[in-house]
């Protein structure tokens, strides 16, 4: 099984937690006509990690990089989650099962079903076992 | 082990101390005789020559400061009389109003004496080519080198500074085996090679280099000896105490101050009380033989600590560590003294941050708070908040390692902290004392 179909390249961008900087890589990004289709901030004390699917990752990546943010792209993988009462327990039962450490996660609701953004520290044996158990995953062509 | 004078390098400290004390005392009673400026000193400090009675008692005399220099433009310090003069120094007076050192022939013939002994113990002698690459004229350092080397029987190569492919050339052809620099100097040299195609390491015959005249880092030696496969060692000196005088010796642990040309003592330079062997603080110097410009307690303001252990060398005068900054520049924070130098020798050695950053102080109740913030490198970037937060972490512990003092740490974005031109400020205090 090809898992590289739903490995999906998440961007992240490191961010000084002071005003503007959100306004910035926001404006960048509808500088270059790129929509953004799932996002989160992780913050700390002082600074944050911006994390964003955008429909044109490597024009996101060169535009952001090239104004002096420091960017990086990460392996996640998007899960379809029954919109009701226990969607959320079920994949997580999933990956604990296997071993399978979430390293972080965010939620959007997408235009069918709720979508749950994974970082696993198992890209490979996430994508096998969620897909082994009938769960769907978005493909990467899918952003 | 070689040594250039082994009657006086390995003589024992009991009798280098008697040595000390016979030459202080004979240096006071001069200048309280002679000078008009010491004996006025004297006598408005309440000491007389008599009270002198062991080599501690030097505490009992006054400061010197580079002020007294300035203020006694250009020779009214002089005891010498003009005839006995053999040369002048003058300082760029970069901060301010120029100093004059003048010479007489002991005085050139003492740090001649000092720089052969510090060269021979860093394995430099005889069948060597020294290319000495400071600068020649006023400034003290080519001179000082040079006369240094061609006692010790090498030959020299006197090629100041400059005209850094011509250096090269000569480093080749003429097959130089040490060189006296700057650091930055060497380093400058090291990256013109680069781009003419040569290597340090596997074209030329370089084995030494004799560094100083600017602060510099361990970090920075093992680069340099790493990439040009060479042993470089640490110089010091200062042109009031008549130029570069002393060096590291084959260990590298340290510069050895010959006891019989510097009485060395380490002050704490707010109270002015001596510190303990191995704790930091201001060094003082008297030049115990100077003739024409006499120097007694002259405040350097320089921060380092002395170590009067034996040194496996078999030297046994003692031995000062690497300078870690200046009075100028040291920040009290709740009573410990620290230098943005420090700072920028423990982020150097963090690969995960740049070495650029700012420091900020701030006064909360009745605490200081310092804060260091370092630009994050951006290979060490990772989406994961813990991965930065163990980065900061680190900074964290190896800056209250280094400066026995908890600071905070911000991590800032590459590029994002004030570059400068010229000397750094990388302090900001906004502590309303």
């Amino acid at each position: 099984m090809d898992v590289t179909q739903y490995t999906i390249k998440q961007i992240s961008v490191f961010s000084e937690n002071k005003p503007g900087r959100l306004a910035a890589i926001a404006g960048a990004l509808q500088d270059e006509g790129i929509n953004i289709l799932a996002f989160s901030i992780a913050e700390a004390n002082g600074f944050g990690v911006v994390r964003a699917l955008v429909n044109k990752p490597e024009a996101a990546y060169t535009k952001l990089n090239a104004m002096g943010f420091m960017v990086s792209f990460t392996d996640v993988i998007a899960v379809k989650m029954r919109d009701v009462p226990g969607g959320l327990f079920e994949m997580a039962a999933i990956l604990s099962e296997a071993g399978i450490n979430i390293e972080y996660s965010y939620a959007y609701s997408g235009r069918e079903a709720a979508v749950l953004i994974l970082r696993v520290d198992q890209v490979d044996a996430a994508v096998e076992k969620i897909l082994a158990r009938g769960g769907t995953l978005l493909g990467a062509d899918e952003f | 082990m070689i040594a250039w004078d082994p009657n006086m390098e390995l003589m024992p400290e009991a009798e280098l101390k008697k040595m000390q004390f016979k030459l202080l005392k004979t240096l006071v009673y001069r200048l309280y005789s002679f000078s008009n400026f010491y004996h006025e000193r004297m006598v408005a400090h309440g000491v007389h020559p008599d009270d002198i009675t062991r080599l501690e008692d030097v505490a009992k005399l006054p400061y010197m400061v580079k002020s007294d220099l300035r203020d006694n433009y250009p020779d009214k310090i002089f005891t010498a009389d003009p005839e006995e003069l053999v040369r002048y120094h003058v300082s760029s007076g970069t901060t301010g109003k120029p100093t004059v050192v003048g010479y007489t022939k002991n005085d050139l013939e003492n740090w001649t004496e000092s720089l052969a002994r510090a060269l021979t113990s860093c394995g430099v002698g005889r069948g060597d080519v020294v290319q000495v690459a400071y600068g020649y004229g006023l400034f003290t350092g080519g001179l000082g080198l040079h006369y240094g080397a061609e006692r010790i029987g090498a030959s020299v190569v006197p090629a100041s500074v400059g005209n850094t492919e011509r250096q090269l050339e000569l480093m080749q052809d003429l097959r130089v085996t040490a060189i006296c620099c700057t650091p930055s100097y060497l380093v400058h040299i090291g990256e013109t090679a680069k781009k003419m195609g040569i290597s340090i390491k596997d074209d030329t015959r370089l084995k030494r280099a004799i560094l100083g005249a600017e602060p510099w880092s361990d970090q920075m030696r093992e680069r340099i000896e790493e990439e040009m496969g060479i042993k470089a060692y640490n110089i010091y000196g200062t042109s009031e105490l008549s130029g570069p005088m002393f060096t590291d010796c084959a260990e590298q642990n340290g510069i050895h101050m010959w006891s019989d040309i510097a009485l060395v003592e380490i002050i704490d330079p707010e109270t002015g009380r001596p510190v303990p062997d191995g704790e930091q603080g201001e060094m003082v110097v008297t030049i115990l033989q100077k003739e024409a410009l006499p120097i007694i307690r002259y405040r350097t303001g320089d921060i380092t600590s002395i170590d009067h252990t034996p040194c496996q060398c078999g030297r046994t005068h003692p031995r000062i560590a690497r300078l870690s900054g200046r009075v100028d520049d040291m920040l009290i924070i709740r009573g410990i003294n620290v230098f943005p130098s420090q700072v920028e020798h423990a982020l150097l050695g963090i690969p995960e941050v740049s070495g650029n950053f700012m420091i900020e102080v701030d006064r909360v109740g009745a605490l200081d708070h310092m804060l260091v913030k370092v630009e994050l490198n951006p290979e060490a970037f990772s989406d994961k908040i813990n991965d930065i937060l163990d980065i900061r972490r680190k900074v964290g512990h190896t800056l209250k390692n280094m400066l026995n003092v908890s600071v905070d740490v911000e991590i800032s974005e590459p590029g994002s902290l004030p570059r400068f031109e010229g000397k750094a400020q990388r302090v900001i205090d906004r502590r309303v004392l």
